[in-house]
């Protein structure tokens, strides 16, 4: 059984289709890159599994358990962890803070969470900056410190949503080796949303590209990337895979 | 509780209601446009009303002006004041905490309201002798001409604003701010006059609507309060951040404030208008042409 | 939105010459009513810890979670009828009643709540204000509890289980200082509770804290019901002490604005914060009054007013902000 599986979801907005019954699934351990244009849907896809908005149509399961009319916090719970793609630590409160609030999820004593919180931050190597405040850190910092956050809460889902945006270019490879160890250490299935087609190449099991509310492709990266359509509507004709790349 | 008036009695009500709505829907567009603007509430929008209508009494008394004559007076120096309100306080807490937003002009509404008392002490003031005064007969049913000629300048007022925002160039940037800041100031609005024209604006209608109020209304320091608080109600009613929605909603809660007091009590009116407040937020919280 | 409030990273162990000077203080305090006897002083000191306990009440609602109310006398007086009310129409011990009203206004808060927080931050504060003035209306027109005239508690013989102390009313002052300990106690262990970061991080960033699996709505619930009920427990106190209570009293805009006033000076979302408001406005609003005299209100307020607003925009972490930060340069 697959551990996500969406089915046929739908979600206008007046008289916009933001996502057109749009169907897939993520088998378990796998990592799912999500692609498309801007407005193809893809966040609006993330909030609709998270609880953000009900869909107009269709199903979400999770370990076969339906999603529809979750609240987001609830969704969190039944085991699905999400970064946000403007990054959104708590600003008030310390690197290590931020964490403990997710650990306690599972651990309500601060202290046991505390301990809980520096194994997260140091897998995403933050542990050395954990008293500092999260507004002192770099955006690129602020976004390994929502995945160790989500992490804290120890989904068996994680939604990664742009996680390269904005972050400075020469720190990618570190994050792209971090997303991969999460898969393979914490064990835990990811779905990518990204704009960087390097980087959800070299990283995704499977692809989904999105336009215009609907699927276009859904496949292992190098199929999908030579699919027709995708390349119409995401890539362009100016774009050319170079054929031996790491894709 | 409940008692039936007579029709005459009830038709009336309803007329005064609507003209009353009328002032409110011109009060309540200041604080649509501000909320819309920048998301944040002008706490202090009632003591801004409560200087438009003593500077209008001021006016008459030292200088014979009557109210109808002092209006563009009173634009004007609520103009200032909201924009000297902009620049001296607003500025600095853009993007700030929630706590610092609300208690900033949480604070210079008490702040006025205390010099309005200390300037000019809590007696009620009135405007004696205006022009426009007494009763009219309107469709056979009697009703305050004052009251009648303030809805008539508000519902004007309104489609000034109206088009102001609709027709012309400042206001289609206006409008632009409000809808996405950043992308208004990538094409190349300078958003901080924006907000200054905004603020002006607000004040500058709040200030019309107190030069006609002190026509018929006594002038109190505390009696910005009141009107704060329909407005509030009214820009929840009609829709954060749209100007129509404040007029539909502002007549509404005109006659509900009315029907109100006349079926139970008046001392029930507000509480009435308050309980609608809390009903529209819990039915449809973005209100009736609300964005948010 | 970023919160004023300085982060809870205070660097542990304190120095010992703060734990000292930490002691001193509550030894201060304990023995004030006995170092100076004279009523008016005592009268002030009670006052004081009255404020603090209304003042910490509402901190825990608006500073820790980030929800502001502007209407929060409304429990205030809700707490001081129902001890009232039950005392004279069912004879009940006020110190039930002050239970009952606890609980009248905690559950009070909940039904206004469950709606009200729905509302984004603004508005939410507006709906307070206009819960407040229901409410202070209502009570005005509801004969049952006296309306506009109010309610007369009967003397009694001094005792403890009376709440009456007329020959020692020193025991007022322990009393709530009791109260206003427990207040702080609590919000003490909150601060290093689950309950406690969930609403900071319900004040900090609802969204997020919802994607780390916090229910929004029943933690700021529970936050408000705790706030209500420690206010209500003020109010109840504040019957007894003068033993009349009427609507303008108890429920007025002024006593909310006053809450607000002291922790945002003071230090909103500290746990000090709310102590050093009180213990530096109540005083000042004292000198204002008789200095000023009849015209006083007017000026109190102006000096209220401006103190808010220059507070918010200059220094929202208050008086323990502006302290915490001098003391890391």
């Amino acid at each position: 059984m697959a551990l996500l599986s969406v089915s046929g979801v739908t979600k206008r907005f007046g008289g916009l289709i933001a996502n057109n019954r749009v169907s897939f699934e993520v088998a378990e351990g796998e990592i799912l890159g999500l692609i498309g244009p801007n407005g193809a849907g893809k966040s609006t896809l993330f909030e609709v599994i998270n609880g953000y908005y009900p869909p107009d149509g269709g199903e979400i399961r999770f370990q076969g358990q339906s999603l529809v009319g979750l609240r987001p916090d609830q969704v969190n719970r039944v085991g699905i962890g999400r970064t946000f793609q403007k990054v959104r630590p708590f600003l008030g409160m310390t690197v290590i803070e931020n964490v403990m609030v997710a650990a306690m999820q599972h651990t309500p004593d601060p202290v046991t969470a505390r301990r809980e919180a520096i194994k997260f931050l140091e897998f995403v190597e933050l542990a050395g900056k954990r008293d500092t405040n999260a507004r002192s850190l770099s955006v690129g910092e602020r976004k390994r410190l929502e995945m160790a956050r989500a992490m804290a809460t120890r989904p068996k889902l994680l939604l990664l949503d742009e996680v390269t945006g904005g972050v400075d270019q020469r720190t990618i490879p570190t994050l792209l080796a971090l997303i991969g160890r999460v898969r393979s250490e914490q064990g835990l299935t990811l779905v990518v949303i990204e704009h960087n087609m390097r980087v959800i190449m070299s990283i995704s099991d499977r692809i989904v590209a999105l336009h215009l509310g609907e699927v276009i492709a859904d496949g292992p990266p190098a199929a999908v990337v030579k699919e027709r359509r995708v390349i119409d509507a995401y890539l362009g004709d100016a774009f050319v895979v170079p054929t031996g790349s790491g894709g | 509780m409940l008692q039936i008036p007579s029709a005459e009695v009830l038709i009336q009500g309803i007329m005064n209601g609507v003209l009353m709505g009328c002032l409110y829907a011109l009060i309540a567009a200041g604080l649509s446009l501000i909320f819309g603007l920048m998301e944040i509430v002008n706490f202090a929008h009632g003591e801004f009303l409560m200087l438009g209508m003593y500077t209008a009494f001021w006016m008459y008394t030292l200088f014979g002006l009557d109210p109808l004559l002092s209006v563009p007076i009173c634009a004007a120096a609520l103009f200032l004041l909201g924009w000297l309100t902009h620049k001296g306080i607003i500025r600095r807490i853009l993007g700030g905490p929630m706590l610092a937003q609300i208690f900033a002009t949480f604070g210079l509404g008490i702040f006025l309201r205390a010099a309005a008392q200390f300037l000019w002490t809590p007696d009620f003031r009135q405007i004696a002798h205006p022009l426009v005064q007494g009763p009219v007969k309107l469709f056979g049913i009697s009703i305050g001409l004052a009251q009648l000629v303030a809805s008539g300048a508000s519902l004007a007022a309104f489609a000034v604003l109206y088009w102001f925002i609709t027709r012309t160039e400042a206001g289609a940037a206006l409008e632009a701010t409000a809808q996405d800041r950043q992308a208004a100031a990538l094409m190349g609005i300078n958003t901080e006059r924006m907000f200054t024209l905004g603020w002006g604006i607000s004040s500058a209608c709040v200030g019309i609507a107190g030069a006609f109020l002190a026509s018929f209304f006594y002038v109190f320091p505390y009696v910005g309060s009141l009107f704060a608080l329909i407005a509030y109600v009214t820009v929840a009613l009609g829709g954060f951040g749209s100007i129509l929605g404040s007029l539909v909603a502002g007549i509404m809660i005109g006659v509900i404030e009315v029907m109100a007091g006349l079926l139970i009590a008046p001392a029930f009116k507000y509480v009435a208008v308050f309980l609608i407040y809390l009903i529209v937020v819990l039915i449809r919280p973005q209100g009736l042409f609300g964005k948010f | 939105m970023a919160s004023p409030a300085v982060p809870f990273d205070e660097p542990r162990p304190r120095r010992i010459g703060e734990r000292i000077l930490f002691v001193l203080l509550l030894l201060a305090i304990v023995a004030y009513p006995l170092v100076f006897p004279l009523p008016y002083y005592r009268d002030l000191g009670i006052k004081i810890l009255l404020y603090a306990l209304l003042a910490q009440a509402w901190n825990i609602l608006a500073g820790y979670c980030g929800q502001i109310s502007l209407g929060h006398a409304v429990f205030f007086g809700v707490g001081a009828y129902t001890s009232s009310v039950l005392q004279l129409s069912a004879g009940w011990s006020p110190w039930v009643g002050l239970a009952a009203g606890m609980l009248v206004a905690a559950v009070f808060s909940v039904l206004i709540g469950y709606p009200c927080f729905r509302l984004r931050g603004h508005y939410f504060a507006i709906a307070t204000i206009a819960v407040g003035e229901i409410v202070h209306t209502l009570a005005i027109n509801w004969e049952f509890i006296g309306g506009a005239r109010g309610l007369t508690l009967p003397i009694q013989p001094d005792s403890l289980a009376a709440f009456q102390f007329y020959k020692s009313k020193y025991i007022y002052y322990y009393i709530i200082l009791a109260l206003a300990a427990l207040c702080f106690l609590i919000t003490w262990h909150l601060e290093r509770s689950r309950l406690g970061y969930y609403l900071r991080g319900i004040r900090e960033d609802p969204v997020a804290a919802q994607s780390v699996g916090i229910p929004i709505t029943r933690y700021k619930l529970i936050a408000m019901a705790l706030s209500a009920a420690f206010v209500a427990a003020g109010g109840s106190f504040y019957a007894q002490y003068l033993l009349y209570i009427d609507p303008d009293s108890v429920f007025p805009l002024a006593l909310s604005i006053m809450i607000c006033l002291l922790v945002v000076v003071g230090g909103v979302g500290t746990l000090w914060g709310p102590l050093v408001g009180a213990a530096l406005m109540i005083p000042l609003s004292e000198f204002t009054r008789i200095q000023f005299g009849g015209t006083g209100s007017a000026v109190d307020l102006l000096i209220y007013g401006g103190l808010l607003t220059i507070v918010a925009v200059f220094q929202p972490a208050g008086l323990v902000g502006l302290f915490r930060r001098l003391r890391r340069e």
